[in-house]
């Protein structure tokens, strides 16, 4: 059967109807949204650095969408605990593949990497690097 | 009796003409063309999106390129002079089919958004103002609904939405209380792509006209599978295209009433639309030419006029009536498996397409299981965004029929759903 069969695999029906560090956290660092318009993907994502601003130590999202971005979502949400900042920025499409453990097909890439895209941002908003008007993903 | 023994025509000898409905996919879709790694049957149910190009379609357009490939309008040379004449008649084949009066109703496009851009830029931008209004309906496609909404932004004219009622048809009394004495234009879908409701064209362009406004049919989705003659519309515009319809991608139709037609501007300017040019001034060629500027999709208008005499060597009302069975036939089937919503009026009154949602299931996740059992539909908007929003979904998934499919290809569509919706459960 095809590569679609295979992006629905246990692990991912798993995160999407029980998706892990889901809500809103009471003092956040940065939040970000972003949407896929064209899918109606929805992600929000909070983030808490630490006290040097460079490592994750908490994240949470919630969101509305289709199974694979909702699984990446939850998924990312849990590997990003510890992660610093930089690690975060060098995450690429590949690295969310493989944390996905499936092939996606291309026209879903984009519902799988939405999740890293809404956290990268929202990072490089926070240090300014980024300005909120230019990316397709807002605050 | 089972529906296969209604099917109004013989859909097997169809699907022969239709090679690519043999083929098989499953494998690597990066890849173009089926490859030994595709092993499940195709279910071609994405048809309002684009249908498939029979042979003698094909033939048609490899004929034109193989004996007599050559620009038209532009050569003495018998080449030149069989490309013209054949690209020509093209139109006359469509005013026929149409019921337009002949060739100068006719302007070959390259598909239905660049014939609604053509009147939005030829007429709207120099007859609409502030005190115009220009009447859509909720259902529009973004074709219409997006080229009016900056027409009327770059003009003034403020844009109405005629309301669509929960069972998916239009108000008609919100119609009439939109359409004034200050629409300029009414412009309705034919047959909504989404929804699959028919719209009563005849009485929204009779409303036009009694409050001295134009009317404009988008009949992408009606001109393929039913009749349609402008004259019994009413309508003074109307646009289809080709590639929806058996014929190739790269060919639209813009039917306009030649009057107005005559006192429009050109849209765009060079090549066959010009007649004399000074460093001053340029005059245009007579209709349909003045508004088919540079060198025009020839190939291609030939093959509309090969995929219209193929649709109607079948019968435009039996590709009406085996539609409307297929849609009827899937309304049900769908309706009985449970935890489906489908969008739009009930079985018997709709178009040729069915769009739904299963619960608990986003519509991009179904469309990929369907995709697994060889099932190809649509998932999305549709083009119709804002209609999405009014449904309070932000995607759905479609399945829409044509001339080759077969009520073995919905117990597919329905086997394959039923999956995903266990999968998810
Ligand atoms: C109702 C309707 N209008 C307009 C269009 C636009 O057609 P095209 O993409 O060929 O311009 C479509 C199809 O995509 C349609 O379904």
């Amino acid at each position: 059967m095809g590569l679609g069969s295979d992006m629905y695999r246990q692990q991912i029906l798993d995160h999407y109807k029980n998706p892990r560090n889901y809500g809103e956290l009471e003092d956040p660092d940065f939040t970000h949204v972003g949407e896929n318009p064209s899918c109606g993907d929805t992600i929000k994502l909070e983030v808490e650095l630490d006290d040097e601003g460079e490592t994750i130590e908490t994240v949470s999202f919630t969101g509305d969408g289709c199974a694979i971005s909702m699984a990446s979502a939850s998924m990312l949400s849990d590997q990003l605990h510890g992660m610093t900042v930089e690690e975060l920025d060098s995450l690429d499409t590949d690295d969310i593949t493989e944390m996905l453990g499936v092939d996606i097909s291309p026209m879903r890439i984009k519902c799988a990497v939405l999740g890293r895209q809404v956290a990268q941002d929202g990072a490089k908003i926070h240090r300014g690097e980024l300005d909120p008007d230019a990316t397709r993903t807002q605050e | 009796m089972g529906v296969q023994e209604q099917y109004p025509f013989d859909v097997a000898a169809i699907r022969d003409d239709f090679p690519i409905l043999e083929r098989s996919v499953g494998g690597d879709p990066t890849a173009a063309g089926q490859d030994e790694t595709d092993d499940i049957d195709l279910v071609y149910l994405d048809n309002a999106a684009t249908s498939h190009t029979p042979e003698p379609v094909v033939e048609a357009i490899t004929d034109y390129y193989r004996s007599y490939n050559s620009n038209v309008h532009r050569g003495i040379h018998q080449l030149s002079q069989e490309a013209s004449v054949a690209y020509e008649e093209a139109h006359d084949v469509v005013a026929d089919f149409i019921g337009a009066a002949g060739r100068e109703e006719v302007i070959f496009t390259k598909n239905t958004t660049e014939a609604m851009n053509l009147v939005a830029y030829a007429w709207g931008l120099a007859e609409l103002g502030p005190d115009d209004n220009v009447v859509l309906t909720e259902m529009e496609h973004h074709a219409s609904l997006v080229t009016w909404q900056q027409i009327g932004k770059k003009t003034g004219a403020s844009v109405r939405y005629i309301e669509v009622t929960d069972e998916g048809t239009l108000d008609m009394d919100d119609a009439a209380a939109k359409i004034d004495d200050d629409t300029a234009m009414v412009s309705a879908v034919h047959v909504s792509n989404t929804l699959a409701t028919v719209n009563p064209i005849r009485e929204l362009a009779a409303l036009a006209d009694d409050h001295g406004a134009l009317s404009f049919a988008d009949a992408a989705q009606s001109v393929p599978n039913r009749p349609v003659d402008v004259d019994d519309l009413g309508v003074d515009f109307l646009a289809f295209s080709g590639h929806k319809m058996c014929g190739p991608t790269g060919i639209g139709v813009l039917y306009g009433r030649e009057a107005l037609l005559d006192s429009m501007e050109p849209y765009l300017y060079g090549g066959e639309m010009i007649r004399r040019v000074t460093f001053e001034d340029s005059t245009w060629e007579d209709l349909p030419w003045k508004f088919e500027a540079g060198t025009p999709s020839i190939a291609q208008g030939i093959g509309l006029a090969a995929a219209i005499e193929y649709v109607e060597d079948i019968g435009i009302e039996r590709i009406e009536e085996h539609e409307r069975l297929l849609a009827e036939y899937a309304h049900d089937r769908l309706t009985d498996l449970g935890g489906v919503e489908i969008y739009g009026p009930p079985g018997d009154e709709r178009g040729g397409l069915v769009a739904f949602n299963v619960d608990g299931v986003h519509a991009h996740d179904l469309s990929s299981i369907l995709n697994d059992y060889g099932v190809a539909v649509r998932a999305g908007d549709h083009c119709t965004q804002p209609l999405h929003d009014k449904l309070g979904v932000a995607a759905s998934v479609r399945a829409s029929f044509y001339i080759y499919n077969t009520v073995e290809e919905v117990d597919a569509l329905v086997d394959a759903v039923r999956e995903a919706r266990d999968l998810f459960a």
